[in-house]
């Protein structure tokens, strides 16, 4: 027998193997960055890779495992995405106006996966501000899906999905506003985890729309997802939106069965116009978790409809009071030769933002401004809490609920990039999930007949994730998916 | 015709509280620039507001004070508009729901007791500070995100005066409240005014003009008596006036238009997706009112129950609750109470006035005073050396016992001595012995100040009189 690739393991197989004595950071960041150099010419994944930093930080988790420290990531690296500010690294969020920034401090999550011995080897591409589907709207690089380089990654966490795709990194960090951690892991075929608002500090997260962000973990496998979740979550004094809910033991409810379980299959996320080959092969995970043992009913979330309309409304909103910070003034670019403040401004952020950042800003200033606040924003809000409803009712028949994560599998490069509506239309089945605070993943069901993953979504109650990780979990371990590698790297 | 005028004050109060409203940085005055910040002050990427506790009981404390409905649900809001000092480019203040709705501040006019109604009271972070060159600006984030209370009148004042009186009671329940140090040299307190003026009878008020960013109470009342008069003189040519926002020149004592309604910002107000809502139980308000501390009244009585104190002494000791803490800490270190109250309003009032000095920074020590007093009551000392302690430990500080010692100015009652001193001054004046003998009582008078100036100020004045007299018979 051959020994895995070690850039092929899972966070907890790589561990296992740190433990025994089988294998050291040192080697296993070593075999990453090579497998980096190599394919991310094709991949385009990363942003930034510090090898020289990497290998410092590897030598030090071996140190310290030598001299018997325990820690529950010591010697492991991650990608993260560029939307996350580890101390001393660039943090541009793939933008042009935060070129030259680094980062003075280290985010929350950052600091918890720190202090459990976790590296940080990269930085991972991702759309600008993270307003996109795809990827394909960050400043400097065009991310590929490793199961084909002629299609998108998904986005906005694109970067950190092909990464972990492409065995260029063990497992990723990435932020979920709309369903942009899983719909990259769908697009990519890996597993990616929302988790409920407040769960994990947004502290050090760069704020696309502060009442919907969430940072996710990118994973091979839900006990991946589990494991990094368990080290994030929990109050930050740093977060006044951060829970004080106690964290549970996450790995502890991951079983090989869903005896018990009631899902709901919200019937209006099975809807026409739904790639049907998808929605085979959701089906055909449905009734694999039937065989698994929960008992499956259809429920309704009636005002599915309007999520994507109030989503926009929302997360414009904020992000456009949230980006007016990126002024030239204290960081990042400004322009040189700027006559007045005003002249600075426009100038810096004129030549400093991509176009997709520019339209959300322009529609967020819009719909907050008097004479339209109450019939956009205000209405939004309105709508935004009887979603909340609907989704609190849905749970009070059923523990978890199954869609689709998206209805297609990746499209093609710049197919969609012309019509932004039909862009926003892939985050149909995902936005509902954080307009309502409640958490979800993307666990990888199956194969188009062109090739391409699939992904199954899993949304629990707020503070579920031991419910949704347990749905994952027993999924994943009966089917054969993981096991498939995008083929052109074999 | 005459104009009645209709002026309402937006008053800014730093709060005296450790630590910034949304971060830890300090809250220190004067620090040497850009030492104060970290990365939630200055607005970097990623982080996050979390509101200080100690800002909204302070705020709180004030609506108490000031008989305001304090909500048990409020929210911060951000209001967005560009400025270089300002670092998010918006500033988390309270649109919709503020700390404290209503109120009024009772004060004195011109002997007259006068209630001016508030319309609300909210917590808000202040701004940085724009240092202009010639060439560029430079910016200091210390003062970026200190807490900054609003307090909004209704337009109840009619003139300048009284809006100075009004700003003056203010400033004085603020101290007495421990709300703020309210120093207008550190920017503690600053203004915003609206003022209209319309044709005495009228009811409807005139068109309303602003006026922003007034550092000094000088300034609102200049600023006032300008835009009256030019109001005034606008309408009674015939004129109309237009509903603007101004500014004050204060070196040419005049006001400039800085921008007409239509130019108005869209400061887009929404809830700050960062801040939950403050909720603020009965409970812990009813706790906190407990606590206010003693108002300017409440004080002023007791300083006459307590100590039997005049009740003129009273009233001028409470008027400044630095200077009645200073009398009272005097008092607890052994003093008698009319003598401490005579040597504050005499000789410190006198010092502070002459050196423009605020109470918190004199030299002087209330223990210090306390036994400067006790010596005189001994008659260690003379009256007349303790003036001159008095003045050193105001400008350098120091023991009172020390300094006479090292000044010898212990008082001298030794009879030898005095009749010396006493012989010499009735050898010098003899006219004004012979006025004595022929029944001129302000003679005497003459000759003790004669023996007191021999003595250097140190003989005993009782003793020297009586030897005066018997020397004098
Ligand atoms: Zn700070």
């Amino acid at each position: 027998m051959t020994l895995p690739a070690w850039n092929e393991l899972t966070v907890h197989e790589a561990l296992a193997r740190l433990e025994q004595g089988d294998l050291t950071s040192q080697e296993l960041v070593t075999t990453l960055l090579g497998v980096i150099r190599e394919r991310d010419q094709q991949i385009q994944g990363y942003l930034e890779v510090d090898e020289a930093d990497a290998l410092r930080q590897a030598a030090a988790a071996d140190q310290l495992r030598k001299q018997g420290h325990k820690g529950q990531l010591l010697g492991i690296p991650l990608a993260i995405k560029d939307v996350l500010n580890v101390q001393g690294q660039s943090c541009r969020c793939a933008s042009h106006i935060l070129e030259g920034y680094r980062a003075p401090y280290d985010a929350t999550a950052v600091e918890r996966l720190r202090a459990e011995g976790a590296l940080f080897v990269g930085r991972a591409n991702m759309d600008e501000f993270a307003m996109g589907s795809t990827t394909e709207n960050s400043a400097f690089q065009v991310t590929r899906n490793p199961w084909d380089l002629q299609r998108v990654p998904g986005g906005s966490s694109g970067g950190s999905a092909a990464v972990v795709a492409a065995d260029e990194a063990l497992a990723a960090l990435g932020s979920d506003t709309g369903g942009s951690v899983r719909l990259p892991a769908a697009f990519c075929g890996c597993v990616g985890l929302k988790p409920t608002y407040g769960r994990i500090s947004r502290y050090g997260l760069t704020a696309f729309a502060s009442s919907l962000d969430q940072i996710g973990p990118l994973t091979k496998d839900i006990r991946d997802a589990a494991l990094l979740l368990q080290v994030m979550a929990g109050h930050d004094e740093r977060d006044a939106t951060s829970s004080p809910q106690p964290v549970p033991d996450y790995a502890a409810a991951l079983r090989k069965d869903l005896a018990g379980i009631k899902l709901g299959l919200p019937r209006e996320y099975f809807i026409a116009g739904m790639d049907a080959e998808v929605e085979q092969i959701v089906q055909q995970a449905i009734r694999q978790c039937e065989q698994l043992g929960a008992a499956i009913s259809e429920v309704s979330l009636p005002l599915t409809a309007f999520a994507v309309a109030t989503y926009y409304i929302i997360a414009c909103a904020e992000a456009s009071a949230n980006l007016a910070r990126f002024d030239g003034v204290r960081y990042g670019q400004r322009v040189k030769d700027a006559i007045d403040p005003l002249d600075m401004y426009t100038r810096s952020r004129a030549a400093g933002f991509g176009t997709e950042v520019k339209r959300r800003i322009i529609l967020g200033t819009y719909v907050l401004s008097s004479g339209y606040y109450e019939a956009y924003y205000c209405r939004a809000q309105k709508v935004r809490a009887r979603l909340r409803a609907d989704f609190v009712k849905a749970f009070q028949q059923c523990d978890a609920l199954l869609t689709p994560v998206a209805p297609t599998a990746a499209f093609r490069l710049g197919e969609k990039t012309a019509d932004p509506l039909q862009m926003y239309l892939s985050d149909i089945f995902t936005v509902a999930v954080n307009l309502s605070g409640v958490c979800a993943l993307s666990v990888p069901c199956g194969f188009t007949s062109a090739g391409l993953p699939v992904g199954l979504q899993v949304v629990g109650p707020a503070f579920g994730e031991e419910t949704i990780l347990r749905v994952g979990y027993a999924y994943e371990q009966s089917t054969p998916w993981l096991e498939r590698k995008p083929g052109r790297f074999l | 015709m005459s104009y009645l005028a209709d002026i309402g004050l937006e008053v800014h109060v730093q709060l005296q509280t450790r630590t910034k409203l949304f971060c830890g940085c300090r809250t220190d005055f004067g620090a040497a620039p850009n030492t104060l910040v970290c990365p939630v002050c200055l607005g970097y990427p990623g982080s996050l507001p979390v509101a200080n506790q100690e800002a909204i009981r302070l705020t709180v404390l004030t609506g108490l004070m000031v008989g305001s409905r304090i909500n048990s649900l409020s929210s911060f809001d951000r209001k967005n508009y560009f400025y270089p000092d300002m670092p998010k480019n918006y500033q988390i203040s309270q649109y919709n729901q503020p700390l404290c709705s209503g109120g009024a501040l009772d004060f004195d006019f011109q002997d007259q007791p006068r209630t001016v109604r508030l319309r609300r009271i909210h917590l808000e972070e202040d701004v940085g500070k724009s240092i202009h060159g010639s060439r560029q600006s430079r910016l200091d984030f210390n003062r970026a995100g200190h807490p900054l209370m609003e307090i909004v009148t209704e337009p109840e004042l009619h003139s300048p005066a009284e809006a100075l009186a009004f700003l003056l009671a203010l400033k004085q329940m603020l101290v007495y409240g421990q709300i703020s140090p309210c120093n207008l040299e550190e920017g503690n307190l600053r203004c915003d005014l609206n003022c209209s003026v319309r044709p005495e009878g009228a009811e409807r008020l005139g068109t309303k003009i602003e006026v922003k960013n007034l550092n000094t109470f000088k300034g609102v009342h200049d600023a006032l008596q300008h835009e009256i008069e030019r109001q005034t003189a606008a309408l009674g040519a015939g004129g109309k006036l237009v509903q603007e926002t101004r500014r004050f020149d204060s070196a040419r004592g005049v006001t400039e238009s800085m921008r007409i309604k239509e130019e108005e910002h869209d400061y887009r107000y929404f809830p700050d997706p960062d801040l939950p809502s403050v909720t603020l139980a009965a409970e812990l308000v009813k706790a906190w009112a407990e606590l206010l501390p003693e108002m300017p009244r409440a004080r002023c009585a007791r300083l006459e129950r307590e100590y039997g104190l005049p009740a003129y002494d009273a009233q001028v000791l409470a008027a400044d609750k630095h200077i009645a803490d200073f009398f009272e800490e005097t008092l607890r270190q052994g003093a008698k109470a009319k003598a401490a109250s005579n040597w504050i309003m005499t000789e410190m009032m006198h010092l502070l006035a002459k050196s423009e000095m605020d109470i918190r920074r004199v030299k002087i020590t209330p223990s210090a005073l306390a036994d400067l007093l006790k010596l005189l009551d001994a008659q260690t000392i003379t009256a007349a050396s303790a003036k001159t302690i008095f003045a050193i430990l105001f400008e350098k500080g120091g023991e009172a016992v020390t300094l006479v010692a090292q000044l010898g100015m212990e008082q001298v009652s030794a009879e030898d001595t005095l009749e010396r001193w006493v012989r010499e001054a009735v050898a010098r004046n003899p006219k004004s012995a012979d006025d004595y003998r022929a029944g001129k009582e302000a003679a005497l008078k003459f000759l003790i100040g004669q023996v007191m100036r021999l003595s250097g100020g140190k003989a005993n004045p009782q003793r020297v009189q009586d030897l005066l007299k018997k020397q004098l018979e």
